[in-house]
């Protein structure tokens, strides 16, 4: 068996927005990670009653440090749990990480596109850090439409690493914008002047709401992005629900 | 072993997450299950839709978990192309619906 659960440790939390917090857990032993990847969770109940649900890795620091961000569902059986209860020093059980699909491997130099919706930036995130703590040579370009300027996480961050060449971030506020930035949702249109050209083939990845991540693949094989040079996550299990 | 309190009074099998209605998620969430069970990943592996003849990653097909056990379905005919439950500490896995699958290796 290549993983199964294991006891993780709280070893931090911090409140990333006002419904959302990254909870750094240490694992029980060292782990092998690629930007991407998720994380299960299991919570079991007084009553024996289980939950299991998926969360991107956010960040990961060798050889047993995983961060996993959570954006609280109203209502959700398991993310208020994570976001207003869970504590340092409480554990959880865990499995992974997982996932070879939705992954950036360094040893691809292409130039990598990374489109996220809302919460749907946290395995994006990882590349980014990934990309940086390696000081890789392809260039990334973010795109991340969020709501407003309050729901973005991991603001300073994302500022710090920015650099022309580099990685190039663009934000696109779709209901309230920090003053003179414009408001609106993406199209078709902006998609197209926002994003790394077809010219020097990206890698794409999106995250995001289902709707949005098929919305905006949906676009860029229409403006001639090729089909397979596409991978998407739709956050439905992957940490931004429930 | 935390202070969970489970169940939802009224939150059925886990109100707006996994298991919340028409919604379906990516294959991308069987790689925690399926590593009980493979070495490798096999939600990066391609396969083939027995039905339909379509082919695509299984982390790119819809995955339903409100079904007893989950159900994968290729993205193009719907067609049931896997089959996952957990029964007594045993895993049911039901691969009719896959004509075939490429898996890299290394």
């Amino acid at each position: 068996m290549s993983s199964a659960w294991h006891a993780a440790d709280v070893a931090a939390v911090h409140e990333e927005t006002a419904t959302a917090r990254t909870i750094r857990l240490r694992m029980a032993a060292p782990v092998r990670f690629l930007p991407g990847q998720h994380l299960d969770i299991r919570l079991t109940a007084p009553d024996g009653y289980q939950a299991v649900r998926s969360y991107s890795v956010a960040a990961a620091a060798a050889p047993d440090t995983l961060d996993i961000t959570v954006e609280e569902l109203p209502g959700g059986e398991v993310s208020p749990y994570l976001v207003r209860k869970l504590s340092v020093g409480d554990q959880l059980e865990v499995r992974g990480p997982v996932g070879g699909w939705f992954v950036w491997r360094p040893e691809d130099s292409s130039p990598v596109q990374l489109i996220a919706g809302g919460s749907g930036v946290v395995p994006l995130m990882a590349m980014v850090r990934a990309h940086a703590a390696l000081r890789h040579p392809a260039p990334f370009r973010l795109l991340y439409s969020v709501r407003d300027p309050e729901s973005v996480y991991y603001r300073q961050d994302l500022a710090a690493l920015a650099a022309p060449g580099t990685l190039e971030i663009t934000y696109v506020y779709t209901r309230r914008a920090p003053e003179g930035r414009p408001v609106g949702r993406l199209d078709a249109r902006s998609l197209e002047a926002s994003v790394l050209g077809r010219e020097t083939d990206p890698a794409i990845y999106i995250c995001g709401a289902t709707g949005f991540v098929e919305a905006v693949s949906g676009w860029l094989v229409d403006a001639g992005y090729a089909p397979d040079r596409i991978r998407t996550e739709r956050y439905g299990g992957m940490g931004g629900t429930a | 072993m935390t202070g969970w309190a489970g169940r939802l009074p009224e939150a059925g099998t886990g109100a707006g997450g996994r298991g919340s209605g028409e919604d379906y998620l990516d294959g991308n969430a069987l790689a925690g299950p399926l590593s009980e069970i493979f070495a490798v990943d096999v939600t990066s592996a391609r396969g083939r839709c027995g039905s339909c003849g379509a082919v695509s990653a299984i982390a790119q097909a819809r995955l339903y978990v409100d079904a007893p056990g989950m159900v994968l379905r290729c993205p193009s005919c719907l067609g049931v192309l896997l089959r996952l439950r957990e029964d007594g500490g045993q895993a049911v896995l039901d691969l009719r619906g896959l004509s075939y699958l490429t898996v890299d290796l290394g």
